[in-house]
């Protein structure tokens, strides 16, 4: 059988056909760039004040990840109810009432019944955590979709009442320690794979990768599509192994600290050698889960009717209604898993604090919000990625945590989200005028 | 004295159908039939509830009271689900697409191609898009871009092939051809003729008389929600037909 490749215009600069070929989202590419430029720009800046630039290193870019995890989630679930045109300002004050359940359930109610540190206790609590947030996100669906009321009011109205009664909940108090199995999801030393399974994860994603493109190629074949080039196939799959195996060497490249070792060594019965044991941390349990929501999101959002609707919802709501698709119970379901990641955003946050606080998740539905935007998700609706979300999320977060690196205070620190926020959206405007 | 050609049990009869919004009677006890193999003209001012009338039969409104049959077995339509699964397809005067997806994802909407696992079967739309475009447009190359970057004519294409794809033995066209060239009027006028001798039968609604008078074998014309009469085509000049819609006077061939 003769295989067509994809049409290249021999005209056309280098780059373009380069960008033809491999069919790289150039939107991909410039938050890609932007982050890149982010990064380097603090480490730069370092490098030039102090003399040693603290961004890029091990230690700073996996604790930018496991902080990353929490708004990434919850990002990942904004993009859908963003593309099918609403919006949730609910998701902080839900992640705090969450959080604040799980927080008086396993340290308050449920021992009461077991005991502390029974084993059932993390189950039920996650469940527990992902119960409310998907009843009270079905909730706001309900409303919107049902009752007519806008989502704007709706989700403000939720910002207010679910911080309420997170408050309520506990009269204000902090709920310490959470369950010591619970707070392994939270990341840290022990909330994360090591080494070897951190390998095992890279390596994976290696081969996810290289099955991806050859079964791109085979699905191409049986309908006589043009297929890409194959030095574009060998370039992708180079690149993608290539980042899955950079970051398990980056995460595994940052070492427990020395205090932590010790207490390790001791409870398992090793001498410490005198140069000190080097355990990776591995990739840490919050960034697993933020990676397998966003790949579960990917292919929900790519491959199932479902996500084909809330694409079709938000590029116009009538023909989705016209072409049979139950729009009004699509947006309850898009508002229940906006609140299950938020529920398991809550997981995250409180186990990553040990605690529960009445503030946890404060001003985060406009960082998820933020994020979703910066990650090109239209407020208009009908377009989004969740890797843009992620993403953004990543972009949010490195900014913070280099501004804190270099010292800004936090005065600062809000100006320039700020205009890094209104900027992204200006140029991502600015791009989509050139492209039509 | 004219009367319907047509005998037998009609396609589709919608009788006695009244709709009304907010005390406003749209559409006021209108009975119009459809049989296979003819096209059967709704015509009227804006305002006069073709349009009313017929989304009750494509299952965008619920009708107020009347009675829906299709091939005589009365039928009750309360989704555009419903009518899909009576073979009713329609091509809305806005082409109801989603301008952020492709034209197969468009054709399949609601209806796609699912393989094993529940995963959508991109490929295989595209390919089913492909074939029937290659008859209806030949000319129809974009097939990865968002159908917003599509011209009037293409897009208008890709809301015909989403009708057609699917076996429709009914046809509804809500003014097929307002925002199209003369091109592409005439592909439209030989895809109608075309479908017409496959034995479907089609409701179309249109504003330009010539048209009416070309592609029509029978024309229903309404006035203010009520229906004026039905006339068939041939007997009858544009004149009468005009007087019809613009002065609600009915000739005397009407029936």
């Amino acid at each position: 059988m003769a295989q067509q490749t994809t049409n290249l215009d021999p005209q056309a600069g280098a780059l373009t056909r380069f960008l033809r070929a491999t069919e790289i989202d150039t939107r991909l590419l410039g938050m890609v760039a932007a982050l890149l430029l982010i990064w380097v720009g603090f480490h730069l800046y370092g490098v030039i004040l102090n003399g040693k630039g603290a961004f890029l290193t091990p230690r700073n870019l996996w604790n930018i990840t496991v902080q990353t995890a929490s708004v990434g989630i919850m990002a990942c679930g904004m993009t859908l109810v963003i593309i099918t045109r609403n919006i949730d300002l609910s998701v902080g004050s839900l992640l705090g009432f969450s959080a604040m359940m799980m927080g008086m359930f396993q340290v308050e109610w449920y021992p009461q019944l077991v005991g502390l540190g029974h084993w059932s206790i993390v189950v039920l609590t996650i469940l527990l955590g992902l119960a409310v947030g998907t009843a009270v996100g079905a909730f706001h669906g309900w409303l919107v979709a049902y009752r007519g009321i806008p989502a704007f009011i709706v989700t403000l109205g939720g910002l207010l009442v679910w911080r309420g009664a997170a408050f309520l909940l506990a009269r204000g108090r902090t709920i310490s320690p959470v369950d010591s199995n619970f707070a392994l999801l939270g990341g840290g030393p022990y909330g994360s794979v090591g080494a070897f399974w951190s390998w095992v994860i890279g390596l994976a994603g290696c081969a996810a990768v290289l099955w991806l493109i050859w079964a791109g190629r085979r699905s191409r074949a049986r309908h006589d599509f043009p297929q890409r080039p194959m030095w574009a196939e060998y370039f992708l799959a180079a690149l993608g192994c290539g980042l899955c195996l950079g970051t398990t060497l980056l995460v595994n490249s940052y070492p427990w600290p020395k205090g932590i070792v010790d207490q390790y060594a001791q409870r398992h019965g090793i001498t410490v050698p005198e140069e000190g044991l080097f355990i990776s941390h591995g990739f840490a349990l919050p960034v697993l889960i933020l990676l397998v929501v966003a790949i579960v999101m990917t292919i929900i959002m790519n491959r199932t009717r479902f996500g084909r609707y809330v694409y079709a919802i938000g590029g116009n709501p009538d023909a989705a209604l016209l072409a049979g698709i139950n729009v009004k119970w699509m947006i309850v379901k898009i508002f229940a898993l906006m609140g299950f990641l938020t529920g398991l955003s809550a997981v995250v946050a409180s186990a990553r604090l040990n605690s529960a606080t009445n503030a946890l998740g404060t001003l985060d539905e406009l960082y998820v919000i933020a994020a979703a935007v910066i990650g090109g998700t239209s407020l208009a609706g009908g377009v989004g990625t969740i890797y843009g979300a992620v993403l953004g999320a990543l972009v949010m977060q490195s900014l913070q945590s280099g501004m804190v690196l270099i010292g800004f205070d936090a005065a600062i620190q809000n100006i320039v989200v700020g205009a890094v926020l209104v900027l992204a959206v200006y140029v991502d405007t600015l791009y989509r005028k050139r492209v039509k | 004295m004219g009367r319907n050609p047509n005998t037998g049990t009609p396609l589709v009869e919608m009788r006695d159908i009244s709709i009304a919004f907010g005390g406003i009677k749209a559409v006021n006890h209108v009975s119009v039939d459809l049989y296979a193999g003819e096209v059967v003209g709704l015509l009227g001012h804006n305002g006069a509830g073709k349009s009313t009338l017929i989304k009750c039969l494509s299952g965008a409104y619920q009708k107020d009271a009347g009675q829906i049959f299709i091939n005589g077995q009365e039928v009750e339509i309360n989704n555009p689900r419903d009518a899909r699964k009576y073979n009713i397809e329609t091509i809305y005067q806005t082409l109801a697409l989603a301008d952020n997806l492709d034209a197969a994802s468009n054709l399949f909407l609601g209806r796609e191609i699912v393989g094993p696992g529940g995963f959508v079967d991109d490929t295989a739309m595209e390919a089913e898009t492909r074939k029937i475009m290659a008859r209806l447009n030949p000319n129809f190359r974009k097939f990865n871009v968002p159908v917003s970057a599509l011209s009037g004519g293409q897009r208008q294409s890709v809301a015909i092939a989403r009708a057609v794809y699917f076996n429709a033995k009914i046809l509804i066209m809500d003014e097929p051809t307002a925002a199209l060239g003369p091109h592409e009027t005439q592909m439209v006028a030989e895809l109608i003729q075309e479908l017409k001798s496959q034995g479907l039968g089609i409701f179309l609604i249109e504003h330009d008389i010539h048209a009416v008078m070309d592609l029509c074998d029978r024309a229903v014309v309404m006035k203010n929600g009520e229906k004026v009469g039905t006339v068939n085509v041939n007997e009858v000049t544009d004149e009468d037909i005009l007087g019809m819609i613009i002065l609600g006077k009915r000739p005397p061939q009407a029936y």
